[in-house]
């Protein structure tokens, strides 16, 4: 990446835009789950279509309630870290990986059973497409432009990256 | 403390508005999904403390301690087998079966669920099966040294061998009350499959020695009285929470050979190993037909079509939530239409089934509250499930394995309720799903789609349980701890009476009225209903 070039405060403000409105999304799903007793996972994860073993693994009786926790806690992490800005490259990565594992579950493969949706997929879906938003946060974060981040390394900041 | 002091320095008022801006945003999410919660949390309570269902399980049966209960099996066909397997007795073949299935596929758990099924501390000492084949698979699997296990060539000599407590009767309807009034008369409890009888005064034979032989326990084989939702469904309906209940509507639907009892004929059946003759009993003398006996229920000489097969089990269903007894009138139609294979026992049917004095109690202005239709629709030529729904003025209830209430848009109960917008007809106001932790008054779209799948099942203590293994456990649980059946004698009248109603307005084409006060079905002048419903050459054949 070419050290020099500068984002303009737009093109950074635009960065900043998508990270909250991701850690905002992220955030109230954790909420709700984690402030309705009974949610749990296992509906979701019994009715995969790909990778059944494995989700079924994880909805089972001695599984499904360390998943529902680490699911809401997850959830919770990623949209904190991503709101506050702070440690948002390991938020994108643990995003990513929460997102991609919903992806996989039902999958809006050609052939497989598209499952309770609000819209019509092929390939695609917002799963996906979240994901591939927190990619581009990951590689362009912004932390040091907002976020808590730019208290700790206010310095290093301005030397490396194009973004603040 | 030098380090603190560097990092906080040199900052501006606009730069600390860029360090800390995200935390009124994380404030604002949290308290939103907060307060959103604790919004749909307390209208949701509020709404089921309005409804006050109570969810319950059924009590579970009492203890299986004490000596091992000696039983007999009469019939080790299909049903039988099925029986044996709830009581804890599987056949070799099936146990080798079952292994190479969950071999091949993991998810098949049935032989690790059969293995994990609590034992009911019961010797299965004797059988009796008229077809070789069958007796030496069942001796050949359950007669061993720690359960000996003997055949008998005929149930008279089984009932009398003093070798059993209990019997199981799982034959051809026709021998359903002659069988159980020769145990009864013998000492013996028993279980007999459904539907309770064959003719209309067996009916009343077998209530007749069920009262003269009080301490003998009686179960009928409607084993969905089990179901955890149907006490729930009960409460409900005392609450009056659907109000005046006007049509209750149920089906049968199936669409494949097995379905519609086109069952494998066994090729070693003969007259060498049948014995025919016992086989046929009180119907009309034939010669050999190895169809008859491995496909009776196709005909009405020895079973009873939809009408004592399947309706049996939906009206004692509903019997068993609604207690609305003995139909005052009942029209049933329907004709052999999607199987024309020489059966004589319809495979399309409807039975309207009338309640004129019926009620579940009323929200509206007195004069409003009586009558009700249960109708059965019937068909084995599709297999779309149309479900149980109870049609009440304040409420429609669907009942199977869950219970689900959906207000009615134009209901007096919740008039307000809807007004306000805090009912919506469209949504349940009420769930009972026996697997989850609690009651819901709102589920979710995709809640519904996951438990309609059959998907979110747990079952008593987190294991799956099958019914039929809880039906035989109350029935010997009762014998051992005392206490009635919860479908016994009475409710096994109700059934069969019922059943026979509703055959004899098919064969006849005329609207059956029951005279509940004399205990009679009404006949015409010179009818003689039994043979009416035996009678074996009508075909309706459209």
């Amino acid at each position: 990446m070419d050290q020099t070039s500068r984002f303009t405060s737009l093109q950074t403000g635009s960065l900043v835009l998508l990270r909250l409105l991701i850690g905002w999304h992220f955030l109230y799903e954790g909420v709700i789950k984690l402030y309705s007793p009974s949610w749990t996972a296992k509906g979701y994860l019994l009715s995969a279509s790909f990778m059944e073993s494995f989700f079924r693994w994880m909805a089972s009786d001695a599984i499904i309630p360390i998943i529902d926790t680490l699911n809401i806690g997850a959830l919770l992490l990623v949209g904190f870290s991503l709101i506050i800005g702070f440690k948002t490259n390991w938020a994108s990565i643990i995003g990513i990986g929460l997102l991609l594992l919903y992806y996989l579950a039902h999958p809006p493969f050609p052939g497989y059973p598209q499952g309770p949706s609000e819209g019509s997929y092929w390939l695609v879906n917002k799963n996906l497409i979240e994901a591939a938003a927190l990619f581009v946060i990951y590689l362009f974060p912004t932390q040091y432009a907002f976020g808590l981040a730019k208290l700790f390394a206010k310095q290093k900041t301005v030397l490396t990256n194009p973004i603040n | 403390m030098a380090t603190d002091k560097n990092l906080f320095k040199g900052f501006s008022r606009r730069e600390w508005l860029k360090i800390l801006g995200g935390i009124p945003i994380f404030g604002a999410v949290w308290t939103a999904g907060f307060r959103s919660n604790e919004k749909a949390l307390s209208e949701r309570n509020l709404l089921l403390e309005t409804l006050n269902i109570k969810a319950s399980a059924p009590p579970a049966s009492g203890p299986m301690t004490g000596e091992p209960l000696r039983v007999g099996l009469i019939g080790f066909g299909i049903r039988g087998e099925q029986l044996m397997r709830s009581l804890g007795f599987a056949s070799t073949e099936w146990i080798d079966d079952m292994a190479k299935s969950a071999a091949e596929n993991p998810d098949d758990k049935r032989l690790a669920e059969f293995q994990a099924q609590e034992s009911l501390n019961v010797k299965l000492t004797a059988i009796c099966d008229i077809f070789d084949v069958r007796a030496k698979k069942a001796l050949k699997s359950f007669n061993t040294k720690e359960n000996p296990c003997k055949r008998y060539k005929t149930h008279l000599e089984l009932f009398n061998s003093g070798e059993v407590d209990a019997v199981i009767i799982a034959t051809p309807d026709h021998w359903h009350a002659p069988m159980a009034i020769a145990a009864i008369e013998a000492g013996l409890h028993v279980y007999v499959e459904k539907p309770m009888t064959h003719t209309i005064q067996e009916t009343y034979d077998l209530r007749e020695a069920c009262r003269k032989n009080p301490d003998i326990k009686f179960a009928v084989g409607h084993q969905h009285r089990q179901t955890q939702s149907f006490l729930t469904a009960q409460d409900a309906i005392a609450k009056n929470t659907l109000g005046h209940v006007s049509l209750v509507v149920t089906a049968t639907n199936r669409n494949d050979d097995n379905g519609a009892w086109q069952y494998d004929i066994h090729p070693d059946a003969s007259t060498e190993t049948i014995d025919w003759d016992a086989f046929l009993g009180t119907a009309p003398q034939i010669p050999f037909n190895a169809e008859h006996f491995f496909r009776w229920r196709k005909w009405w000489a020895y079973g009873s079509g939809l009408s004592g097969d399947l309706l049996t089990h939906d009206y004692d269903r509903i019997n068993c939530v609604l207690k609305m007894g003995i139909p005052k009138y009942i029209t049933g139609s329907g004709g052999v239409y999607t199987h024309r294979d020489g059966r004589n026992v319809p495979d399309v049917m409807q039975i309207n089934m009338d309640f004129p004095e019926f009620s579940t109690g009323t929200s509206q202005t007195p004069g409003k509250e009586k009558g009700m239709t249960l109708v059965y629709s019937a068909t084995l030529g599709n297999q779309f499930d149309r479900g149980t729904i109870l049609m009440g003025h304040d409420a429609s209830m669907e009942l199977g394995n869950m219970v689900t209430i959906y207000a009615d848009p134009r209901s007096t109960k919740y008039k307000d309720l809807i007004k306000e917008n805090r009912v919506d007809p469209s949504v349940p106001i009420y769930q009972y799903d026996p697997s989850a932790n609690g009651v819901d008054a709102v589920t979710s779209a995709t809640a519904k789609y996951f438990a309609n799948k059959g998907l979110l099942w747990t079952y008593r203590d987190g294991k799956r349980v099958d019914s039929t293994f809880l039906h035989l456990r109350e029935w010997m649980s009762c014998i051992r701890n005392g206490g009635n059946p919860s479908c016994g004698i009475t409710e096994g009248f109700e059934e069969a009476i019922t059943a026979h109603m509703g055959g004899l307005s098919y064969k006849i084409g005329r609207r059956i009225e029951w005279d509940a006060e004399n205990e009679q079905i009404i006949a015409l002048p010179g009818e003689n209903l039994d043979e009416i419903l035996l009678n074996n050459d009508d075909v309706f054949i459209s």
